[in-house]
């Protein structure tokens, strides 16, 4: 293993773990400020790559549909939240995960019936569609280069957005003490409204940005929600820096755990068993972690605290 | 009052006594029936789709008769669940009087339905899983594949490797045992050195780590087996990483049911097949011309084999002057009659598995801007499995 190969499978691992961030930040303020268990969040992030990609090859350019695609994304996490989720708020978190698996399904399905089962094309990105060379023996593709910097860009600002500003100052107090904020005349209802719409852009953000890399299908995004589940449970409920580190680290784990076990497994183990068993601790990596992590700190590495 | 519920109560009864008899006249005695199981919901739908497409494309240019006699196709979803295709298929044969069981894309539904169907003396005719048990040891008289069996495109790949004289090859699949099969299918005629073989979970995402291994191993070319959404990632990964330097071979990576999520990336890809829509051949282009009329895209090989079961099952009917009910008689008529194929040579083997041309084929881009894989030379010639020998047919 060579430093420049160690270096790209540290950008990969980073530029998973980006990804892994947008969309769970809005998973752990949906859960974390509103105590909502969204199981429907992967579905956002699904609908989000189909209508970058579809509007996309409608207008001809990958940018137009990624900047239709976030006011849409935005629109259907409110209309979500209108339709269904407003109602669930009250209810304990099996009725939650109960409807918000029905969402799921329904919306999976409903991918399917308007786009069909087969994954979609997706107009790649201009401008950032081939590889940049770190070297001259090792390319790097300039669209994973781009979705890190998005991510740089991102997690500051919500950062920012949730410690700093008013809103982000009355949605965390609505979290712990949602009684009294609402008895100082903030209406919490139109807040959380708010927090859902942002998460949902932010799946929906994350789904076009992962267009051109990865299939665009139904159920694309049960696999992401799984991964951002373990992230949330890592980083500590509702908490973005939890969120921020978690997601890198999941992303590096994921990736360098794939890359490097198999060999270093090989030094031990005979060729053909080190590959064997190498892919199948590779992939089970995140989820020892995830075990480990709620071993030794159950409330997550930045637990919020709570009333 | 007591008189008009009465009379209700008879006619309903009448009504109810009327409609078995009816429906049999549809589909009983006079008729043939036919289960036509596939995956048609989940990840794996695509298939499924091309498959049931190529069906209904046959069946709408035999007017829905088989062999003259009416035909009804029961269109089954397995879910790529064995459990449930099991209960559907028993349900197919004990409650709705199936003939024929035919479809499946999986081998692993195949696997789990193969039993219980030819245990009922029903023939089931797989147009696409063709796993070796079925072919070897466990090679079935009520079992016929118009497809081929699984090993032979890995091999065919193989052998383009050898012939191509490629020293290095990286091997990249998906760890299940289908994967692993692939291995061994491209390793029965590669002889060369296999620089490192790696294996991906099903359902991976990003190649992100497995394309710098290859990038910095440098082999010659790539093997690869990647079905589904899988290869629609590799394929797209693949170019992003600008790899486009190393030949890529591959076995149900790139065909009609991905490329068009794979487009212009996928360009230049090779894969090994026994059909691909330019198959030379009147009777080839009329099928694709048909199936791109009724359904707007282009046919895939499950597609294809479809059709061709379908016009089997119309030959042999035909054969047999529509009789059902001899089956010794019906099996030796699908072992031995000839029907119009899409491919030009096919015949059974005596495992009832097809002896037939592999080709290697390449991704290309048709005038009208859509992809289809096109044939770059044949490859095996009248291609026998390697299980065929272990199969002792009951005559």
């Amino acid at each position: 293993m060579t430093s420049t190969l160690l270096l790209v499978q540290l950008l990969n691992g980073l530029q998973f773990g980006v990804l892994l961030f947008l969309v769970s930040a809005g998973l752990t303020l949906v859960f974390g400020v509103m105590d909502f268990i969204n199981l429907a969040h992967g579905v956002q992030y699904m609908l989000g790559a189909y209508l970058a990609a579809s509007l996309g090859t409608v207008f001809g350019s990958f940018w137009i549909g990624l900047a239709l695609a976030l006011p849409l994304s935005l629109a259907i996490g409110l209309a979500l939240e209108w339709l269904v989720f407003r109602h669930l708020y009250d209810r304990d978190h099996l009725s939650q995960v109960l409807a918000t698996f029905g969402v799921i399904l329904t919306l999976d399905e409903a991918t399917r019936a308007i786009w069909g089962s087969a994954p979609l094309n997706v107009p790649q990105p201009a401008g950032l569609s081939g590889g940049i060379m770190l070297t001259p023996a090792l390319g790097y593709p300039a669209w994973r280069l781009a979705i890190i910097g998005a991510g740089l860009v991102v997690a500051p600002l919500l950062w920012w957005l949730v410690e700093r500003t008013r809103a982000g100052m009355l949605v965390r107090a609505g979290s712990t003490h949602r009684a009294i904020v609402s008895a100082l005349g903030v209406d919490i209802g139109r807040l959380f409204t708010l927090v859902f719409a942002i998460g949902a852009m932010l799946a929906g953000f994350a789904g076009a940005l992962a267009g051109p890399v990865y299939a665009v299908a139904p159920g694309m995004g049960d696999t992401v929600l799984i991964l951002a589940f373990v992230v949330i449970v890592i980083g500590g409920v509702g908490s973005i820096r939890g969120a921020v580190i978690a997601s890198l680290l999941v992303g590096l784990v994921d990736t360098l755990g794939r890359a490097l076990l198999p060999d270093l497994l090989r030094l031990v183990l005979a060729p053909a068993a080190a590959r064997q068993t190498g892919a199948a601790l590779a992939s089970m990596l995140v989820y020892v972690a995830m075990a480990a992590f709620l071993c030794l700190r159950p409330a997550g590495l930045f637990p919020v605290r709570r009333a | 009052m007591h008189r008009r519920t009465l009379l209700g109560a008879t006619a309903a009864a009448t009504l109810a006594g009327l409609a078995p008899r009816t429906g049999r006249a549809q589909g009983g005695a006079a008729g043939v029936k036919i289960a036509f199981m596939a995956t048609l919901s989940g990840p794996g739908a695509a298939l499924g789709t091309h498959m049931r497409d190529g069906w209904l494309t046959a069946m709408g240019q035999l007017g829905n008769k088989l062999g003259g006699v009416p035909a009804e196709t029961l269109i089954i979803d397995d879910e790529l669940k064995p459990e449930s295709a099991v209960t559907k298929a028993r349900a197919a044969i004990e409650r709705d009087k199936v003939d024929f069981v035919v479809g499946l894309v999986f081998s692993n539904i195949l696997g789990a339905i193969a039993r219980p169907v030819t245990e009922s003396q029903t023939f089931l005719i797989s147009a696409n899983a063709g796993p070796s048990p079925l072919a070897g040891r466990g090679c079935n008289p009520f079992f016929f594949a118009t497809s081929y069996q699984n090993d032979q495109n890995h091999a065919t790949m193989g052998q383009v490797a050898q012939e191509e004289g490629y020293k290095r090859v990286f091997v990249l699949v998906p760890n299940y045992q289908a994967g692993k099969d692939a291995v061994a299918g491209f390793r029965s005629r590669f002889k060369g050195e296999i620089v490192d073989e790696v294996y991906v979970p099903l359902g991976q995402l990003d190649f992100a780590a497995e394309l710098a291994k290859i990038a910095d191993a440098k082999p010659d070319a790539l093997f690869t087996f990647m079905p589904g959404a899988l290869g629609v990632n590799l394929v797209r990964q693949y170019h992003q990483a600008g790899l486009g330097r190393i030949p890529v071979l591959s076995t149900f990576t790139v065909d009609e049911s991905t490329l068009p999520a794979q487009g212009d990336a996928a360009l230049g890809f090779f894969t090994a097949s026994d059909w691909a829509p330019d198959l030379p051949g009147e009777r080839n282009a009329q099928f694709v011309k048909a199936f791109e009329a009724a359904h707007n895209y282009i046919p895939a090989s499950y597609a294809a084999h479809a059709y061709d079961t379908a016009f089997l099952l119309d030959a042999a009917l035909q054969a047999r002057g529509g009789n059902l009910a001899d089956k010794h008689a019906l099996r030796s008529a699908l072992e031995t009659v000839k029907f119009p194929s899409v491919r030009p040579s096919f015949k059974f083997g005596k495992n009832h598995f097809p002896v037939q041309d592999f080709y290697l084929c390449k991704v290309g881009k048709r005038p009208d801007g859509k992809f289809e894989t096109e044939i770059v030379r044949k490859v095996l010639t009248n291609d026998v499995d390697a299980y065929a020998a272990e199969c002792r047919m009951p005559a």
